[in-house]
């Protein structure tokens, strides 16, 4: 009876208690694993494709021609042959079909061929394309058999490393899992715990609140990192996600992970003492995640959008913990190589515990 | 049995709220192993006097000790010898009863036997049920095995019984005589006084935040009688309750 209070064993028994608790709760599976999943399943399937010109070949066009045989070698245009004449003209101008071509035999001898080629301005940009292609491949086919009187022009590719749309979408679902856990899951868990008098009856035993707040925080993370490790392995083992180093990429990404969840559980504590009611926690957590998961990269790159935009973007924590988790990824960036992004959400999160310490409320 | 020696000690103790006085200097002492019961309408303090000794609340002034402790000085070691039952406590979401045993064994710091805990407030039937899912009856066995995990030497339940019916409230009174047989000292508020009448070694009646009364109830009623109190009405030698009970059974209800 007289042992001294054990203090670990009370936040461990707390975090024990948290973690399952968390594990049966839909609402944190579903937001933690399941959507960021479906976004990783939709983009997954979607990604790869690149840019594909529609190019419809006229009815009545010669098809035993060099110009088609070297059009249907082209991947980036996809030729479509049976189409009537209005169907293709309703097509172009909705901009479904980017242009159409007609080529014929010419009965005067040369050239041999001609291409009409009608384009639309309904998708201006990718005509552009089609006739750099066709631009380049006439050239091609014209001087098969001529030597070159100015310059001879040769291309080669440098044979990188494949950059799927898997890449760039997996860490910034990561990021919104960490986020929406981090922020959502601890202001639930701490504003119901208070208002159902829970915290009363541990205050009634001798546990201090410090290991409330470490037990609670110990089991997110651990459920944060678990849905992590869940998400990057799915990615890599169905999508080919791209993981440099292996195993060590995983574990930098996991570190990334645990000081991403632990800056925005310090919003979730905000929350959690901002919020009056429980129908309040969703908006309040809402504009917290929302435009970070809107601004912050998680599924196009800042770059893309206009400038006055970016500099709010780059304030953004989230934006920090998706840049570096892509270069730890992708470019095999060791956690030295982030540290910039690192020291960011680090500064976050004394900015942040600075208020949660002030708002939090235990009663 | 030794009655007189004071295992609670409560002088003058004084609450106030920002414009509300809700204890007005109230003092008494609690005996070792007596159950002690705290009495009173709505609103007279009770609660507040019972969060105030188990250091859930600050005072405003007075004294109190708990087996010597001073509340100022040793909350944390008089939480260790004290066991809580709140009148509105919930318990963690999502976990069955024996996980939470396990949770409040990890935050008094002791070993138990979850199990063994449970039967003690006969739920061993309920092991893998979640405490939502209980009936009312059974929730405040429950929250009376969370009270007892560390063995603790003063259990303070706070109207334990109020929203249960006959059978379970019965059961309940078994349960605590049970607890206090085994040398727990027993501090409790309710509204009924049959109740406190049946369990309670000594009352102190609460209004307004002052004790306007202490003694046994025997005493209390003795000397009520003796100043020429009389019953409108006859008393009969059994009560509607004891119709109720006879008619419907006393086995436990799980319902």
């Amino acid at each position: 009876m007289n042992k001294p209070y054990n203090n670990t064993k009370a936040t461990l028994a707390l975090a024990k208690a948290s973690f399952r608790s968390i594990m049966r709760s839909p609402s944190a599976v579903v937001f933690t694993l399941a959507f960021p999943l479906i976004f990783i399943l939709v983009f997954g399937f979607l990604g790869g494709g690149g840019v594909k010109v529609d190019l419809a070949v006229a009815p009545g066009s010669n098809l035993q021609n060099p110009v088609i045989y070297a059009l249907e070698k082209v991947s980036v245009v996809r030729l479509i042959k049976d189409k009537a004449p209005k169907e293709i003209q309703a097509d172009l101008e909705k901009g479904t079909i980017d242009a159409v071509i007609d080529v014929k035999s010419n009965p005067s001898g040369t050239p041999a061929f001609t291409a009409d080629v009608k384009y639309t301005s309904a998708s201006i940009d990718k005509s552009n394309i089609l006739k750099s292609i066709l631009n380049n491949l006439l050239y091609t086919l014209n001087s098969r058999d001529m030597k070159p009187t100015v310059a001879e022009l040769n291309e080669s590719t440098v044979k990188g490393r494949i950059y799927r749309t898997i890449d760039f979408i997996l860490p910034g679902q990561l990021g919104f899992s960490l986020l929406s856990t981090g922020v959502f899951g601890t202001a639930f868990v701490f504003f119901s715990l208070r208002q159902t008098l829970v915290i009363k009856r541990f205050f009634a035993t001798p546990v201090k609140r410090s290991s409330i707040v470490l037990g609670e925080g110990l089991a997110r993370i651990g459920f944060a990192l678990l849905g992590a490790l869940f998400i990057i392995l799915i990615g890599h083992f169905f999508f080919h996600f791209t993981l440099i180093h292996g195993v060590i990429t995983v574990i930098n990404m996991l570190l990334l992970a645990t000081i991403g969840v632990i800056v925005f559980m310090g919003f979730g504590f905000v929350v959690s003492g901002l919020a009056k009611s429980e129908s309040t926690i969703p908006p309040i957590s809402n504009i917290i995640t929302l435009p970070q998961f809107l601004l912050s990269g998680t599924f196009f790159s800042i770059d893309a959008f206009p400038n006055w935009l970016q500099p709010i973007s780059r304030a953004l924590p989230l934006t920090y913990l998706n840049d570096a988790m892509r270069k730890v990824a992708f470019e095999g960036a060791g956690l030295w190589d982030v540290k910039q992004q690192i020291l960011i959400m680090i500064i976050w999160g004394f900015g942040i515990y600075a208020v949660a310490v002030k708002v939090f409320k235990w009663e | 049995m030794d009655k007189t020696k004071a295992i609670i000690s409560v002088k003058d103790l004084v609450k106030n709220y920002d414009d509300f006085n809700a204890v007005k200097g109230i003092s008494f002492d609690v005996y070792e192993n007596e159950i002690f019961g705290l009495l009173g309408p709505n609103g007279a303090g009770k609660t507040t006097t019972l969060e105030i000794i188990e250091t859930l609340r600050e005072k405003t002034s007075g004294e109190i000790t708990v087996d010597g402790l001073s509340v100022d000085h040793d909350a944390g070691r008089i939480k260790q010898i004290i066991g809580v039952q709140l009148q509105a406590a919930g318990y963690y979401p999502n976990l069955n009863l024996v996980e939470l045993m396990e949770l409040f064994s990890g935050l008094y710091g002791v070993d138990i036997k979850p199990m063994e805990m449970l039967e003690k407030v006969n739920l061993q039937d309920k092991a893998k049920a979640r405490y939502k899912a209980l009936s009312g009856g059974q929730k405040q066995r429950f929250s009376i095995a969370t009270t007892l995990i560390n063995n603790p030497k003063i259990i303070f339940l706070d109207e334990p019984t109020t929203g249960l019916d006959p059978q379970a409230r019965r059961n309940l009174w078994d349960l605590i005589i049970e607890i206090r047989k085994s040398g727990t000292t027993v501090v409790i508020t309710t509204h009924y006084m049959d109740e406190a009448e049946q369990l309670c070694d000594r009352v102190a009646f609460v209004e307004h935040g002052q004790i306007i009364a202490l003694d046994s109830p025997d005493n209390l009623i003795d000397n009520l009688v003796n100043s020429g109190f009389e019953r409108k009405k006859e008393v009969k030698k059994a009560s509607l309750e004891d119709v109720f009970i006879n008619l419907t059974g006393q086995q436990w209800r799980e319902g």
